[in-house]
């Protein structure tokens, strides 16, 4: 049997958390009851005009600077002919052989070294309504009796992202979408939530034997609404390639759906024409020719993004690669430990409290005083542990200052606890000459007495030290 | 350059329009007059010339990205020819293809 290379390429649509949609002054965003933000631009009225929100554009140029991306200094709009219910005007907004942002890459740490995934362009466009299947079994197309359209997401700015072929497992697709989703998020661009639909990914899927060149037919999968899914989706995918072409067979061009539940990809009903869209420029337009000034002026407001700085975390602060990936989960995060590294903590000993008892307590990192928990943190060998948890729960409180909880330090002093070993061993003569009789179990016993007496703060181990000397005498 | 009765019966497809054999033929004649009408400008030499994808000589018109009132429900669905409860109500979209956005 051959060995098989997979080839994915990603499409991926991410709504911009504009302020109003992307072509007329109506809300947009998540929620809104049906049909209230629409206008006679985005219900396609005769007659009326779409104009540009200036911060859509500028957002897709930041975005474009976060991939690398040449930004185009002469960029057109589009029209893209369809009919569908869900896109009144018969034609969508797009952007076709002159987009905002092309020819980019986008790296993606990992514990093997950097993976470059190329970016064949970012560009602009409008999103589509929502059409709500009524009646039929369970709201799917298939059966259903007629459809409900709400415009309120129609029109709503959305920026599309192709990348190359390169991805080379379904994993590497999974692990790219995730940065690229945390970067999309950190620019403050997007929510980019899949399960509210505001990225959408949609892959490009094929097979090859290793090494050989060119590129097999590839089918495109759409459907999947999680990371897990879009991931199982391709391995279903891929599989079912790679026995296609082992048993002699052929992959055909098409379109298919990933069913989660069968983890089966399904063929959609195919078109009776082609795809022909006729795309020409939109008359009702002008072309975008952003301007240096401005172009540079957005490339400055990128700030560090999590694969850059998931490296700079390895290397500053020598930790592992894993360490530094989940310490980058967000940015708030990676904020909340440059913080408490900066304020003198030991780094591996700062990554594992955040990375393990601070991010179990669901506290928001963004709401933490770093310079407090940092103290907290420094000084955590002589607080009782329970003090401690109770601390990280309470850390994301703006009175939280570390010094309430060093109160609660634990006794290590020998010269203070000593005095009081000794008189527990007095007060208890029968437990005492029973230990010294071979019931060495009893030092529990003794050690449960100190603790009561200090309220949990003595230094269990010196308490045991102290005891075991003070019982041989 | 000129257009078959099979380019016409393609575009009249994509377009959701159904002809007859009458204006089959009458558009077939009318479509090849159209393009060789604009052909005439290929007799130039324009390889200096980038295309004009707007006649105006402006570019980067924009709107502040600033909410303003949408339009009442009443008006919505004035000219909606159904509507069932605040939604615009459609033939079921079984038989088509999901859109491509």
């Amino acid at each position: 049997m051959p060995e098989w290379e997979p080839v994915i390429g990603l499409e991926i649509h991410v709504q911009l958390k504009t302020r109003t949609k992307m072509f007329c002054s109506c809300e947009a965003g998540y929620g809104g009851e049906p049909n209230t933000r629409t206008c006679p631009v985005c219900l396609a009225f005769p007659g009326a005009l779409p104009v540009p929100n200036e911060t859509a554009v500028e957002w897709t140029i930041k975005l474009g600077h976060a991939l690398n991306c040449r930004i185009a200094e002469h960029a057109v709009f589009h029209r893209k002919n369809y009919f569908y219910p869900d896109n009144p005007k018969g034609y969508q907004i797009s952007q076709y052989d002159e987009p905002l942002c092309v020819d980019g890459s986008f790296v993606v740490p990992g514990p093997g070294g950097d993976t470059e995934i190329g970016i064949v362009r970012a560009h602009l466009e409008e999103d589509a309504a929502k059409t709500i299947h009524v009646g039929g079994a369970t709201g799917r197309i298939v059966g259903s009796a007629h459809s409900n359209v709400d415009f309120n997401r129609g029109g709503t700015p959305l920026v599309e992202i192709v990348t190359q072929p390169d991805i080379r497992s379904a994993d590497q697709a999974k692990r790219f979408l995730q940065l690229l989703r945390q970067t999309i998020v950190e620019l403050g661009v997007s929510d980019a939530e899949m399960e509210k639909g505001t990225l959408r990914a949609d892959a490009n899927v094929s097979v090859r034997e290793v090494g050989e060149q060119g590129y097999r037919t590839r089918t495109e999968l759409k459907n999947m609404n999680s990371f897990n899914h879009i991931a199982r989706g391709i391995e279903a995918e891929l599989r079912r390639q790679i026995e296609m072409w082992e048993s002699g067979g052929e992959v055909v061009q098409e379109t298919l759906d990933y069913e989660v539940k069968s983890d089966l990809v399904t063929a959609r009903r195919r078109k009776e024409e082609a795809d022909d869209y006729r795309y020409f420029p939109e008359p009702d337009l002008v072309p975008l020719d952003p301007s240096t000034e401005l172009v540079e002026r957005l490339r400055i407001e990128v700030p560090e993004l999590p694969g850059s700085r998931i490296r700079r975390f390895e290397r500053e602060y020598e930790l592992s690669y894993y360490d530094a990936e989940v310490l980058n989960g967000s940015a708030a995060l990676a904020a909340l430990y440059e913080q408490v590294a900066l304020n003198g903590v030991d780094a591996k000993a700062a990554s594992n409290v955040l990375m393990n008892d601070f991010v179990a307590t669901g506290v928001d990192p963004a709401a933490v005083d770093g310079t407090e928990l940092g103290k907290l943190i420094a000084a955590r060998a002589t607080i009782p542990r329970e003090t401690f948890t109770r601390a990280l729960t309470e850390s994301g409180d703006p009175q939280f200052r570390a010094e309430t909880y060093l109160g609660d330090a634990l006794v290590a002093d020998t010269a203070e606890l000593e005095p009081l070993v000794v008189r527990i061993l007095a007060d208890n003569p029968g437990q005492v000459a029973a230990y010294k009789g071979g019931k060495q179990g009893l030092l529990g016993f003794f050690v449960g007495q100190v603790m009561k007496k200090t309220r949990g703060r003595a230094d269990p181990k010196i308490v045991n030290e102290l005891l075991r000397a003070k019982l041989r005498d | 350059m000129a257009i078959s009765r099979e380019d016409v019966l393609h575009v009249a497809a994509l377009a959701q329009l159904e002809l007859s054999e009458e204006e089959i033929a009458r558009l077939t004649v009318e479509l090849n007059d159209i393009l060789a009408a604009v052909g005439k400008v290929s007799e130039l030499d324009l390889s200096d010339v980038p295309p004009t994808s707007h006649p105006l000589a402006v570019v980067n018109v924009f709107r502040p990205d600033e909410p303003r009132p949408s339009l009442s429900l009443d008006d919505v669905f004035a000219n909606a020819p159904e509507r069932d409860a605040d939604y615009f109500r459609v033939p079921p979209t079984g038989a088509a293809e999901e859109s491509s956005a």
